[in-house]
């Protein structure tokens, strides 16, 4: 592995459970306690029905590939060793969309629709990132 | 109660663009191109009542951008300002604000305005000149997953528009290689010299795939100032009028990845209405581009072709010189100036006039001009006419 690691993300308020969760392997996204309607990234207000109230719920983590980008350029040390890679948005099967990487497979195969299935990469002792793997690949 | 023709645009100032370090800063870009303006249209800066500024990325913290740009030219007795965003929408809609504010009385002469200057004179030892990284920020969990620039938005909704519509990359290739053409009949454009195709835009490296380099626009420094004034004014001016005959907007609050579309159709329906025109009625056309999948959409949101159908209908070069469908005719942001809402809206006024030189449309009586900002979120209609 490369010594530089990727921009670590701030571990903001809003963001501290979706953290939490994932250092235990779970996905979770927000979840609206006026509509119910599910929500990534986490935001005070709810869109839907402007409920003020919600709280995290955990999903599947099991989704598809709804659009994706390959990334040539390194904008970030990081990522020198890293391209091409792919930044995806990724339909959830509970319908919400977050954005992601798809890693383990080559960019060039990764096709729109394509089921994939979320994993974690340690970054430090606080933050596991969520990444999502093609779901032919039985975790 | 029809705005149509009651306005028009009657100056019109360009500065020269792209690596131009004739000023430091965004405002002096801006004071230049006013001044451009005014003596394009035979006024006197104490004949402006009204400044509207859209600022660029440049102007930093300023938020009272119009109002600088008043102090900095001096222009006493402004009854109208605004520093207005919507993106690359903004031009169109300055230019909206003015015809309105004209037509109740408010102000009568208007100058309408955007400046950037992302772009720093090379240094030694820099690589570049900066525009990339004026357009290459992110933070949080985008930064993480290796999300940079401004180009990942229109990429998505590009790989997604291919996915669902079976679009290709030669098609998006076809708006750009057109729209170089026309550049190359223009010689205020930045690649006015240097011929593009398709095989050089297969060969251009990747933005954000499946985007090339080609499929992006520029960045510039400069300025482009527009002058609004009443019809019956402009008359009496230097130029010959470019009336305004239609005006729009159109910012659906929708997710565009999903519907791989923009405010278009909502713009589109009241500035058409407004200005009493059909599709085809229109004469030439000038969309926001900053990217090719931009024009592509945009074509389809029209009505040009069927939703999903943008890609065949470009790939055969109809909409470059010499084509049935006239777009972009200065070469537009991809090949011209990055002028947000002003690239598109400045040729329009430039074809409507008849001063396109060697690009100029046979017939120049009606002119689309389109502004849109953010990743397709706000969009802007303007139905330019050579008559009232």
């Amino acid at each position: 592995m490369a010594e530089i690691v990727r921009p670590i993300p701030e571990i903001t308020p809003e963001l501290r459970p979706f953290f939490e969760a994932s250092k235990n392997g779970q996905l979770v996204v927000q979840k609206c306690n006026g509509c119910g309607a599910l929500r990534f990234p986490p935001r005070r207000l709810c869109a839907n029905c402007l409920s003020r109230e919600s709280s995290w719920t955990p999903v599947s983590g099991e989704g598809e590939v709804y659009s994706f980008i390959i990334m040539h350029r390194v904008y970030h040390p990081a990522f020198a060793t890293q391209v091409p890679y792919a930044v995806a948005t990724i339909k959830l099967k509970e319908g919400v969309r977050m954005l992601s990487n798809v890693i383990g497979i080559d960019p060039h195969a990764i096709r729109c629709g394509m089921p994939v299935r979320v994993c974690f990469e340690k970054l430090n002792d606080e933050v596991n990132l969520p990444m999502f793997r093609p779901a032919a690949d039985a975790a | 109660m029809s705005l149509r023709g009651k306005t028009a645009i009657a100056g019109l100032g360009i500065t020269k663009m792209g690596k131009n370090y004739a000023h430091s800063n965004a405002l002096g870009f801006a004071t230049e191109a006013l001044e451009l303006a005014l003596a394009d249209a035979g006024l006197l800066r104490s004949d402006l009542d009204g400044v509207l500024v859209n600022p660029g990325l440049t102007w930093g913290s300023d938020v009272m951008a119009s109002y600088t740009l008043q102090q900095a030219m001096g222009i006493r007795n402004v009854r109208l300002t605004a520093t207005t965003n919507l993106g690359g929408a903004s031009a169109a809609a300055l230019v909206m604000h003015a015809a309105m504010a004209i037509d109740a009385g408010m102000a009568s002469t208007v100058a309408c305005l955007f400046a950037d200057a992302p772009l720093k004179p090379p240094r030694p030892n820099a690589k570049g000149t900066g525009g990339g990284a004026a357009y290459g920020f992110a933070r949080g969990l985008d930064a993480a997953y290796g999300l940079y620039g401004a180009n990942s938005g229109y990429a998505m909704v590009a790989q997604r528009h291919m996915h669902v519509y079976g679009t290709t990359s030669d098609q998006l290739g076809a708006i750009a290689v057109a729209e170089r053409k026309w550049a190359n009949l223009n010689p205020m454009a930045e690649f006015h010299r240097e011929p593009l195709t398709i095989e050089d835009y297969r060969n251009s490296r990747w933005v954000a795939e499946p985007l090339h380099l080609y499929d992006c626009c520029l960045v510039s420094n400069g300025a482009v100032c527009v002058i609004v004034t009443s019809a019956e004014r402009a008359r009496d001016l230097k130029k010959p009028p470019v009336y305004i005959l239609g005006m729009g907007q159109g910012h659906p609050g929708d997710d565009p990845v999903e519907t791989l579309s923009s405010g278009a159709p909502m713009a589109k329906q009241t500035a058409f209405k407004m200005a009493g025109v059909e599709l085809k009625d229109i004469d030439v056309v000038e969309f926001y581009d900053c990217y090719t999948i931009t024009v592509l959409i945009t074509l389809e949101d029209y009505g040009f072709c069927a939703k999903g159908e943008g890609g065949p209908f470009v790939a055969d070069g109809r909409i470059g010189p010499g084509g049935s469908l006239p777009v972009n005719t200065g070469g537009g942001q991809l090949s011209a100036y990055y002028m947000w809402g002003m690239t598109p809206l400045s040729e329009g006024v430039i074809q409507i006039r008849g001063e396109g030189g060697a690009r100029q449309v046979p017939k120049h009586d009606l002119c689309v001009v389109s502004g849109n900002g953010g990743v397709l979120w706000t969009h802007s209609t303007l139905v330019l006419g050579a008559s009232a």
